[in-house]
């Protein structure tokens, strides 16, 4: 039973990579950069995959594209702004700063600092024994309510 | 204050209803391309069938439609008798012969039909990828002096005709798709 499942973990591994091409670096530099950019490009065809792990035929040129730009010593700015003014702001993962997402990088700023403050007063109203005030206060209202009795 | 603060909940609620319907009527698949408003990407491709090149500013002087097609897409032989029919109708149609075979491209336009004006060759896909082409079929307008102006994805019907590409024809054509 072990072998058989093992045999085929090898079958489906070995096959997954048979889809994704190798390439050729110069450098082991290059290669962890091509990995990190493969990653983090979007496959314009399949939308939910990154063009590392896409085997459409569009994933494919951009990994070609990707591995001659390294070769050819572009950074990673350069090779990202190839394929943005291309394939538009989609393709990256990590979407840069502009007007579109303005908010969805300053939202978890923005929230952290509301968090805070919240915090920050509730603790000012507690050690000014304000909400202690108002709440014994409301419990001698209670109590007055329920000594005299239904009228 | 009390009041107010029991409807809070409800009017999160409805926020959240807000957001979620708007969510419903995007479509995440939508992809502009980002070539709209910029002039089509030079090229310098062999004509199919031929032993010319053809480059960008020879497609300008009239609006067209860029027709990304090759034998091995399906759709495309679903949309060729539209674009036919469009050709018919006075349309200029430039085919992209998109990383295809090219003999095999001929054989497909003796069989079906050739709705273009002319098809460029781009074997390697290498035009495309400056256009932002992702698959085929493909279909782009460039107005008359050669800028990008719309971009659909799939094939083109009478309905796709009508709502999204007639309308940059309307100067220069006075009916297009069926009459």
């Amino acid at each position: 039973m072990v072998r058989l499942l093992l045999s085929l973990i090898i079958f489906w591994s070995a096959q997954s990579l048979a889809v994704i091409e190798t390439y050729e670096f110069s450098s082991p530099e290059l290669e962890l950069r091509y990995k990190a950019l493969s990653q983090e490009l979007r496959c314009p065809k399949c939308q939910n995959q990154n063009i590392a792990d896409s085997n459409a035929p569009i994933s494919r040129d951009l990994r070609a594209i990707v591995h001659e730009q390294l070769e050819a010593g572009a950074t990673d700015e350069e090779i990202i702004e190839f394929l943005v003014d291309r394939y538009g702001e989609f393709v990256r993962y990590r979407p840069g700063m502009d007007s579109n997402t303005l908010w969805l990088w300053s939202a978890p700023v923005i929230l952290l600092m509301m968090a805070v403050a919240i915090v920050v007063t509730q603790i000012r109203k507690d050690r000014d024994g304000r909400t202690i005030s108002a709440n014994a206060e409301r419990a001698n209202r209670l109590r007055e309510k329920f000594d005299r009795g239904p009228s | 204050m009390q009041p107010l603060k029991r409807f809070l909940p409800l009017a999160a609620f409805l926020l959240l209803v807000v957001l979620l319907v708007r969510g419903l009527s995007l479509d995440p698949t939508e992809l502009p391309s980002a070539r709209l408003g910029d002039s089509l990407p030079d090229f310098n491709l062999p004509v199919l069938g031929e032993s010319v090149l053809r480059q960008a500013e020879d497609w300008r002087g009239e609006p067209a439609l860029i027709n990304v097609w090759a034998t091995w897409c399906f759709s495309c032989r679903v949309e060729h008798p539209y674009l036919l029919e469009l050709a018919q109708n006075g349309v200029t149609i430039y085919g992209l012969n998109y990383k295809d075979d090219p003999e095999k491209a001929l054989v497909w336009l003796d069989d079906l039909g050739d709705p273009y004006t002319e098809t460029v060759v781009d074997k390697d896909g290498l035009f495309g990828l400056d256009l932002g082409v992702y698959g085929a079929p493909e279909t782009y307008v460039i107005d008359a002096s050669g800028v990008v102006r719309h971009r659909h994805v799939g094939v083109v019907n009478e309905q796709v005709w009508i709502e999204q590409l007639a309308p940059y024809f309307e100067a220069g054509l006075t009916a297009g798709g069926s009459e």
